[in-house]
């Protein structure tokens, strides 16, 4: 095979991995969409937040130290204490959930029935208040995330890839981050895990209807209440899974949160009542950019990952304005 | 009683179609103007210019600009900076290409630029709507900072990638480069503010302003009452871009002076206009001046306060600012949807009535 055909390859699968990443924050995104017509922002925050407190949890540090240090002239940092992956991950998990209850107590129970838009922005300053809150607690410095996932390319794909080359010795097999892997698998048991729910518990049941018809919910007894903290919960858990994911690829700190407006084109491609679209959206946009800077990056000047995938959606959007799977929109007068 | 339509009688068709028809807004306009222009530049030193004035009056035009967009217009764009962009380049590529121009012709040609830009990113919102077109505008914004970023002739091939502005005189002072005094460029950026409030206050409130308000109701319905929605879009786009555009060149010549065009006009920029018109009000010109001036004075007053009087370090009160500018963020959303022109139109009400409230 030719060289060009083979790197081709090499760069589709490796943005087939870089899209399962995007699709697993999409995901939030469309969870808490679909059931509250709310468009959270601040998923990318929260994943910031939940891989800042996993951390902080693991190492034992004091939360608001800096805070405290300040105020009262003390030095304090650690508890001196390390906390096993799983119990930290499981703590903060119980602080999502918490979260998602303060988000709903403090925040979206007073919006209720305002404009869309007007619900978009109170996301915005609540990402704004989550990362000033996330930073305050646990400090801004760049953080490193071991949670035991594995690190590094994997020589096995490599190995058993090697004679695709056809004794084409510039190449030397596939090469593909493990973590990469995890992610994809563990992204795919999520989405599995999340239609099961959505499909088959009475929970999920009722996260659907209210998502079709509040009121409707609301008079066959469904507690709205109760829907939209699980629902945040759920976002939370998704957020706190991608914050592992990404925090593991490229350290705990504030870039981070960008990754939510990664997550927007992928969103606009899917249509943002779809999970199935917001993993083929993913996977379409991860695939795209890392071709498009491949084949056409270099003559145009190179780093178009930046804007390639919402200038794609652009396009796209023009001919197919709900996204791929998207309900169709209905305009009435 | 203090607040009145009664009693101002008016006798003539000027009268009646003035800017302001109430007297007490008038008058309250004209001090304000007279205090701005005759009494600040004689008081103000470097700091209160660079510190407040200048960011507030600047990024007031780019508050009234967004507020046409969004808050008359109804179509959400979240590209502001990348347009501030368009407006500090164009600036840029004008004051060298032609030294000889006023700069005040460069900055008002910049805006004309950004409002073309505008008016091609705002195609396709014909097509699209509400948050598909929020995120769509994002294209704009990332597009526009990685184009200036890459293409060297935008920062005419200069080793940094930084563009910088020249020195310029306007009848004889200097109001851009290192070498101004306080009151030039306060001034400079006074002028074009006040005409751009002018324009846009009474472009919002003739039959353009309708067709905005009539497209951002209900956007089928202004169709069926014979607004040509393509027209009323596009020249949102085109106005809002143009003022966007004038901020932006304004706050890199006259303000920054130097630009990094990825940290001077990044997404945040973008949020921050954004935030400003929302608090300000929505659809309100007053609520852009007010919310510019919140958000701009907000942050010095934190400073001022926790690293001036307090001692702590910066950092800590970088994080305490984002944290107090979301949590206002929300409280403004739920005490008062249509923010801080909101709260001036009921003080009025109420001066209207005291002190006989009934």
């Amino acid at each position: 095979m030719p060289d060009s055909l083979l790197f081709g390859t090499e760069v589709l699968l490796n943005g087939l991995m870089a899209g399962v990443l995007y699709a697993l924050v999409a995901l939030g995104f469309v969870l808490i969409f679909k059931a509250s017509g709310i468009f959270n922002y601040a998923q990318g925050v929260m994943a910031l937040f939940a891989a800042l407190t996993l951390v902080g949890i693991m190492e034992g540090q004091v939360p608001f130290s800096h805070l405290i240090n300040a105020a009262f002239g003390t030095d304090i940092h650690h508890f001196g204490w390390h906390v096993p992956a799983l119990v930290a991950i499981i703590i903060t998990m119980v602080v999502m959930v918490f979260l998602a209850w303060a988000v709903n107590h403090f925040v979206m129970r007073h919006l209720v029935n305002q404009e869309p838009i007007i619900l978009f922005m109170a996301t915005i300053g609540l990402a704004y208040f989550l990362e000033g809150f996330g930073d305050l607690m646990w400090g801004s410095d760049i953080k490193k995330l071991d949670v035991g996932l594995p690190q590094g390319g994997s020589f096995w794909i490599e190995e058993n890839t090697q004679w695709l080359g056809f004794g084409n010795e510039n190449f030397y097999g596939f090469f593909l981050d493990k973590l990469d892997l995890v992610a994809t698998v563990i992204a795919a048991i999520l989405v599995a895990a999340l239609v099961i729910f959505a499909q088959y518990t009475k929970q999920g049941r009722a996260m659907r209807a209210v998502a079709d018809d509040h009121q409707a919910a609301l008079s066959v007894g469904i507690s709205l209440n109760f829907i939209w903290i699980m629902v945040w919960s759920v976002a939370g858990f998704v957020a706190l899974v991608a914050g592992i994911m990404w925090g593991a690829k490229s350290g705990v700190q504030f870039s981070l949160s960008l990754i939510a407006l990664k997550a927007l084109p992928v969103l606009m491609l899917g249509g943002f009542t779809s999970i199935p679209g917001a993993i083929v959206g993913g996977l379409i946009i991860g695939v795209g950019e890392k071709l498009f800077e491949f084949a056409i990056g270099p003559y145009i000047g190179g780093a178009t990952e930046n804007w390639f995938a919402y200038v794609l959606a652009l396009i796209f959007l023009v001919f197919r304005p709900q996204g791929l799977f998207g309900e169709k929109i209905i305009e009435r007068v | 009683m203090f607040y009145r339509e009664a009693g101002d009688f008016k006798t003539t068709y000027a009268d009646d179609n003035q800017t302001f028809p109430i007297k007490f807004d008038r008058y309250r306009y004209y001090f304000v103007l007279v205090f701005a222009f005759a009494v600040v530049p004689f008081v103000i030193n470097d700091y209160w210019v660079n510190a407040i004035f200048l960011p507030f009056l600047i990024y007031s035009i780019a508050a009234i600009g967004l507020n046409i967009l969004v808050g008359y217009c109804g179509q959400v764009s979240l590209g502001t900076g990348g347009f501030m962009a368009v407006g500090a380049y164009a600036c840029y590529k004008l004051m060298t290409a032609f030294p000889e121009v006023n700069i005040f012709f460069h900055v008002l040609l910049a805006g004309g630029v950004t409002a073309g830009v505008g008016v091609l990113f705002g195609l396709p919102s014909l097509r699209i709507k509400g948050f598909y077109l929020a995120v769509a505008t994002l294209a704009a914004q990332f597009f526009l900072v990685w184009l200036f970023n890459r293409v060297p002739w935008f920062y005419n091939y200069s080793a940094s990638g930084q563009i910088s502005a020249p020195e310029r005189t306007l009848f004889g002072f200097e109001v851009t480069g290192p070498n101004t005094s306080a009151w030039a460029p306060y001034l400079f950026c006074l002028v074009l503010v006040t005409l751009s409030a002018l324009v846009a206050r009474n472009l919002t409130r003739g039959m353009q302003g309708r067709q905005w308000m009539a497209i951002r109701d209900m956007d089928i319905a202004a169709e069926i009452i014979g607004v040509n929605p393509l027209r009323a879009k596009l020249t949102a786009f085109a106005v809002s871009s143009f003022f966007v555009g004038i901020s932006g060149a304004l706050f890199f010549s006259v303000y920054l002076g130097a630009v990094e065009v990825g940290e001077a006009f990044g997404i945040q920029k973008s949020f921050l206009v954004l935030f400003m018109i929302i608090i300000g009000g929505l659809g309100s010109i007053f609520g852009s001046f007010a919310g510019a001036a919140f958000l701009v004075l907000m942050p010095v007053l934190l400073k001022n306060v926790l690293v001036g009087m307090l001692g702590w370090p910066t950092d800590l009160a970088a994080h305490l600012e984002f944290l107090i500018v979301g949590a206002l963020i929300i409280i403004f959303l739920i005490a008062e949807p249509h923010g801080l022109a909101q709260l001036w139109r009921v003080a009025k009400e109420k001066l209207r009535l005291w002190p006989f409230p009934h």
